[in-house]
């Protein structure tokens, strides 16, 4: 399909004809065209993307002041550290709970603004879409205050009903839930946008059959959307399971990590530990654990969206 | 199944009134065929009896319940869509058997009721495939499947030839006549094609503009309509209309049509029509095979005519001839034979036995 020349008259004509027109029926070509018009994102993504992943493969193979190479000794270091293995749990705990409760939280808010009468719904859409507009460092500073252990208006307001002061950020699991907390308020705006483009896009009439079917509400929701959404939910998923194991901004602003490193996860720690700990290559033997557990988790969700297809 | 009855059914939307005081009685086991033009209420009556939209005013009874606040999936009917409506991620097989499913049927009668069916069809083949897999047609197919799987009380159908090719559709309206004679459950169709109504329907049910414009048998509407709107609705090429007038010439009635043309009556005719005012404005109404060339005999109530004609469409087993009267296109089917050609004049004959005499300002059929 890539090789249709655009003008396919032009597959008549003579062998010497072609040969002196070689670049010019190379530009002819929709695959050419194509690669050509796609190269600057490709630069930009190889000098951005792929020589700093490359880089930082040679880095976690140095020592601490980048002067031996030491093969894997980085990674031996960190499977004897049990700060390691704390994280690795963190990460999984803060991405997995976090993505479930986005997609939870997401699929239910975008039901009910899909059911709000289209004229209201350019407000609900926009107010409810302000988390994630807003830079998560400005509305994580704000959260921190919230969540300040003496003076902040969540403990205040508990304290009316006999309850607290809480630690947030003080306590390990507290601070875990906190961590947890915002990155699902950030979050959950995004799959609610996505989930909301895919209930627009299920047929009514595939609701209206299900109805006559004999479907009751839950039935219907069941039968009809989520089949119909699976690969919207399966992509936003995967992608936000990624972008939340790799989150940095919120735990750093709201605990740093703390307490006692109960709250960091891999993005945080290998900061913690490549440049404020000066161990640059450490650091970025940490940053690397991410990529096989999150090859693994595309490559299961790819596979399963390729796999049915376009149903539709 | 069941018998449908409509009382005094009414629609409205905000400010407009899309249905307006429908009466309706469908007996068990008939076939009626609801038919109009885009906006004429058809698909919203439909939709009230199924329950996809409330009615505003009225009854709605199914097998004698009134059911009009009953939700659609306890009124025991199903539905044909226009777009089909198979859910796309689920196998034919699947599809048909959804509401029964639903319904915790024992497994073995789900699969005896979907084999059935699918054999009635002919879908056996394609039981494990999934909706894209399939053309136009045969999901029409597995839509109506899912229906007689149901065994309802009542068929709806809701345009579901409109997204197929001409072709197609003729086969499929066979299909659904054949379906209909095999299962005998009460159906009502919505189409805007006349001849999808006319070729289905036990009785057709012409609406325009939210009213009920007749109710009949499909021959009973061709030769017999009651407005100006069915007359022109039914029948294709569409009945032609002249405006004319009555006037009495030495004993006989006849009826003018210009200064130089006018036609006496047959007597049963002119017995019909002889307490209509000479001064009313008149239409006649003429279908096009009753505007046939002249032929050398003429039975009774024949008359000739010469006219020039403007255009001839050769069909094969007839050719149409298009004239003009008074400012009025005329259209008539001679035989191929005849000699019709574009701009010539050809001696032509109109079949006054089976005129309809139209009030003019009305539209109703005198």
């Amino acid at each position: 399909m890539a090789d249709v020349a655009l003008h396919p008259n032009r597959v008549q004509a003579t062998k010497a004809t072609r040969r002196r027109n070689g670049l010019h029926n190379a530009l002819r070509r929709k695959s050419t065209v194509a690669f050509l018009m796609t190269l600057p994102l490709i630069l930009l993504v190889a000098a951005f993307v792929i020589y700093p992943a490359f880089y930082s493969l040679h880095l976690a193979t140095l020592n601490k002041s980048m002067t031996k190479f030491i093969g894997l000794g980085n990674f031996e270091f960190l499977f004897k550290r049990d700060t390691f293995w704390l994280v690795v749990k963190q990460s999984c705990i803060f991405a997995i709970s976090a993505v479930i409760f986005k997609a939870l939280i997401g699929f239910i808010v975008a039901h009910f603004v899909h059911n709000v009468p289209a004229n209201k719904q350019r407000r609900w859409r926009g107010m409810l879409l302000v988390p994630w507009v807003i830079p998560p460092a400005m509305s994580t500073l704000a959260w921190l205050w919230l969540f300040d252990p003496s003076y902040s208006a969540f403990n205040y307001t508990l304290s009316f009903f006999g309850i607290g002061p809480i630690p947030w950020t003080g306590d390990a699991n507290w601070a875990r839930f906190s961590v947890i907390l915002v990155n699902v308020w950030y979050g959950a705006p995004f799959f609610m946008i996505m989930y909301l483009a895919a209930l627009k896009s299920v047929p009514e009439q595939l609701y209206e059959a299900a109805a006559i079917d004999g479907a009751n509400w839950w039935q219907r929701i069941w039968y009809v959307t989520l089949p119909m959404m699976r690969n919207i939910i399966a992509i936003t998923t995967l992608f936000s399971l990624i972008v939340t194991f790799a989150n940095f901004d919120i735990v750093r602003i709201l605990t740093a990590g703390g307490p006692l490193d109960h709250t960091h996860i891999f993005a945080t720690w290998a900061f913690r530990i490549g440049i404020e700990g000066s161990d640059i290559p450490l650091g970025a033997s940490v940053s690397l654990f991410m990529v096989p557990i999150l090859a693994v988790a595309a490559i299961f969700i790819l596979r399963d969206i390729s796999k049915r297809g376009n149903e539709a | 199944m069941a018998e449908v009855s409509l009382r005094k059914v009414v629609k409205r939307y905000d400010e407009v009134e899309a249905v307006r005081g429908i009466d309706l009685d469908i007996a068990d086991h008939e076939f009626v065929v609801l038919v109009g033009p885009s906006g004429c209420g058809k698909s919203t009556t439909l939709r009230m009896i199924a329950g996809l939209e409330d009615i505003s005013d009225g009854d709605i009874t199914i097998g004698g319940d009134i059911v009009n606040d009953v939700p659609p999936k306890d009124r025991d009917i199903a539905m044909v869509f226009q777009n089909y409506a198979l859910y796309p991620h689920m196998t034919v097989a699947e599809n048909m058997s959804f509401g029964l499913r639903l319904k915790h049927y024992p497994k073995a009668e789900i699969k005896s009721r979907v084999t059935e069916a699918a054999r009635m069809l002919d879908i056996t083949d394609l039981i494990d495939r999934k909706p894209k897999q399939l053309s136009g047609g045969q999901r029409q197919r597995v839509a109506m499947g899912r229906a007689i799987v149901r065994n309802p009380k009542v068929f709806l159908f809701d345009e579901p030839l409109s997204n197929l090719d001409a072709k197609l559709r003729v086969q499929m309206r066979i299909e659904i006549k054949k379906v209909h004679q095999k299962v005998r459950t009460t159906t009502v169709y919505v189409t805007h094609d006349q001849v999808e109504a006319m070729t289905l329907a036990d009785r057709v049910v012409v609406m325009n503009h939210g009213r009920i414009e007749q109710i009949g048998a499909p021959n009973e509407l061709y030769h017999k309509p009651a407005t100006r709107f069915v007359a022109s609705f039914i029948g294709s090429p569409a009945m032609n209309f002249v405006p004319c007038r009555l006037e009495d010439v030495g004993g006989r009635l006849h009826v003018r049509l210009t200064d130089r043309l006018a036609f006496p009556l047959p007597p049963a005719r002119a017995a019909r029509y002889q307490a209509v005012p000479r001064t009313d404005k008149l239409l006649l109404g003429i279908r096009p095979e009753h505007i046939a060339e002249a032929r050398p005999h003429l039975h009774p109530g024949v008359e000739p005519f010469d006219a020039v004609l403007d255009v001839t469409e050769p069909m094969g087993m007839e050719t149409l001839v298009y004239f003009t009267l008074e400012g009025a296109q005329i259209c008539g089917r001679v035989n191929p034979n005849a000699g019709a050609q574009d701009g010539a004049p050809l001696r032509l004959a109109v079949d006054l036995n089976n005129m309809h005499l139209l009030n003019e300002v009305t539209g109703v059929v005198l």
